[in-house]
């Protein structure tokens, strides 16, 4: 993975030093918090319900375990022992003290990490295929470009004021495990005729307020005019959003309004104005940054078998490990979703867990993935056991991969300022009314994504079920979508109707997932039945 | 009533207005009456308090409780983790804040 060079370290120890300046002004009262929070937002520090919560940047998802063990140490020395997984590969602490942030920010740069642009008008972490240079499918490692493009877009001037966040995602397989399409901008990597890798790029999407599945806006730029084009896509954007209304800001609505021929036509345009620069990145500095990405020195002649006597461990293995493109090896997903606990927390000594088995089992590496769990990406199936095991001693081996109790939830009203209604509670109780493993292996692939507001980190528009947390007079209530999906058959929920109380949504999920149950066919998933039959089919089972 | 609450600036804890004071915890706090704003302008001013607000409460015999549940838990601290509540072995917790 990634190290940093000189300049990379000079620059994030330099920033820290900056905000430990600001920090000091704004509690010696020299700064007022209108001109403080700006400056705290560039450095992922938010105010939430209960304290300050810090948002560090996990680029691309991928972490070692010096990193992890980090994470550990901050969790238990500055928050209160655990640290919260999220919808976009970062973690949150909930729990911190601003006179501590300038400290925990200075630990993050000993192990090469910050929380900078994890927040603000500002192009947020690089997201990625969790099993980026594993995957049986991918035709390459997409990380070397996130990287690149993370490089390139750190600091720079044209990007510091964007008129909104802007969100890029990075894979290189068929599968889209990283729900592409529901990014501001979308690079997909693949070959053409001629056997050259570039990049099939989607622009527009996003979920929020007002959701929108990203369109294909090339097939295919070559790879090394790649940062032109992004260049292209942000200047107009830059251009022409509406910075006039913080609900019309994103690009999305900009994509929309122009319609996908003219904002396609503009893009052409300004990207033929970008390669006159000759801003793209030289083959060096690609071939640079790829040998940080170098497979691991993978054993051959391993053997392929997996001894599954133990039925407990055949259980996690048939629904958390998958297919890896080395012989003799497997990714090994880690659930963060246990019955009736908090998706995507984990404990300081569960972090450390991880970071042990990644060291010794996994050359290293830690994944986190969009869907709140961590992944070991590259395990000796011969050491599946000794992993399960450690994994099942530390509560971290459930077998819940993509089923219906693998329940994304954003932290909601128990945490957000910005909430509505509480996420996890609802989560929980899915999770217990569905616990029996043999329901939910009936029940196969269904996932449930619920948000606290209609901000939609908890991607409840791409949730096969999702629920929306609003606040009716007061009063938390939830809305029941159908249909969603973050893969690449990705498709936008549709509301069901009336909202429920938090029972109320539970007894409905309940009674959409009998119905399906009646009208599936062999061999199909709940997204399948509810494409071909239909939202009505639904309604019906859900308010009688 | 109506209660003045923020966060502290440094410690980012939730407190409430006393009459004379921030205290973290909701039981003390004081009707602020028609001086609210008047309040936090001096507070915040003065560093005491970050990013306050006024809010409707009701009077009751365990003291204040906040009009609205989003105030509540703010109050006690999340709903799904009662061992990290300022209260945490007060069994009659969840009930309070729902």
């Amino acid at each position: 993975m990634y190290k940093y060079d000189q300049y990379d370290q000079a620059m994030v120890d330099a920033r820290v030093e900056d905000f430990r300046d600001q920090v000091r002004r704004r509690i010696a009262g020299d700064m007022n918090d209108d001109q403080f929070k700006p400056l705290r937002l560039k450095n992922g520090l938010y105010l939430q319900l209960h304290a300050y919560m810090l948002r560090v940047a996990i680029p691309y998802g991928t972490l070692d375990s010096r990193q992890l063990r980090k994470l550990a140490e901050i969790a238990r020395k500055y928050d209160r022992g655990y640290g919260h997984f999220t919808t976009r590969q970062n973690l949150q602490y909930h729990w911190i003290k601003l006179e501590d942030a300038p400290d925990i920010l200075a630990e993050l740069a000993t192990v090469e990490m910050h929380a900078i642009q994890t927040s603000g008008e500002s192009i947020r972490n690089i997201s990625a295929d969790q099993y980026a240079g594993a995957a049986a499918d991918e035709i390459c490692d997409p990380r070397p470009w996130a990287e690149l493009l993370r490089q390139a877009t750190s600091f720079h001037p044209e990007f510091s004021y964007l008129p909104r966040k802007f969100k890029i995602c990075v894979i290189a397989a068929p599968a889209d495990r990283a729900a592409l399409r529901w990014h501001d901008c979308a690079l997909r990597i693949v070959r053409n005729e001629a056997g050259e890798e570039g990049f099939e790029v989607y622009a527009g999407g996003g979920m929020g307020r007002t959701p929108f599945i990203a369109y294909k806006i090339r097939d295919f730029c070559p790879a090394a005019q790649i940062f032109s084009y992004i260049q292209a896509i942000l200047r107009v954007w830059n251009l022409h959003a509406r910075r006039d209304n913080i609900h019309k800001q994103r690009m999305k609505i900009l994509v929309h309004d122009l319609g996908e021929e003219e904002f396609r036509r503009q893009v052409e345009e300004v990207f033929q104005h970008f390669l006159t620069l000759e801003t793209d990145f030289p083959q060096a500095e690609y071939d640079r940054i790829a040998a940080y990405f170098t497979p691991p020195p993978f054993e051959t002649g391993l053997p392929d078998d997996i001894d599954r006597s133990d039925p407990e461990f055949a259980l996690w293995v048939d629904h958390q490990v998958v297919a890896h493109k080395a012989p003799g090896y497997a990714i090994a997903n880690i659930s963060l979703k246990p019955i009736g606990g908090i998706g995507g927390d984990a404990t300081a000594e569960q972090m450390e867990v991880v970071a042990d088995l990644a060291e010794r089992y996994s050359f290293d590496e830690v994944r986190v993935t969009h869907a709140q769990n961590l992944v070991l990406p590259h395990v000796r199936k011969q050491d599946l056991y000794a992993v399960w095991q450690a994994l099942h001693e530390a509560g971290l081996a459930d077998a819940n991969l993509d089923l219906v109790t693998d329940v994304i939830a954003c932290p909601g009203l128990d945490y957000c300022t910005l909430a509505n209604a509480r996420s996890i509670p609802v989560a929980q109780k899915i999770q217990r009314r569905f616990a029996e493993m043999e329901r939910q292996l009936d029940l196969g692939e269904l996932k449930i994504k619920i948000s606290g507001c209609i901000n939609a980190c908890g991607h409840h528009h791409a949730g096969h079920i999702g629920i929306l947390g609003v606040d009716r007079k007061g009063t938390e209530n939830y809305q029941l979508l159908l249909g969603g999906s973050g893969a690449e058959d990705t498709t936008q929920a549709k509301i069901t109707g009336p909202g429920f109380d938090e029972d109320g949504v539970v007894d409905a999920v309940e009674r959409a997932i009998e119905r399906y149950r009646e009208l599936r066919d062999p061999g199909e998933r709940f997204i399948d039945t509810y494409r071909r039959v239909g939202l009505d089919a639904f309604k019906e089972a859900i308010y009688g | 009533m109506r209660l003045l609450t923020g966060n502290d600036l440094k410690t980012g804890a939730v407190i409430w207005w006393t009459g004379r004071d921030w205290s973290v915890h909701v039981e003390d706090a004081a009707d602020a009456g028609e001086h609210g704003e008047a309040i936090l302008a001096a507070e915040e001013g003065a560093r005491r308090v970050n990013g306050g607000y006024m809010i409707d409460a009701v009077d009751t015999a365990q003291g204040p409780r906040p009009a609205h549940i989003k105030d509540r838990i703010r109050a006690r601290g999340p709903t799904v983790r009662l061992d990290l509540n300022l209260k945490p072995a007060d069994p009659a917790a969840g009930d309070w804040v729902i």
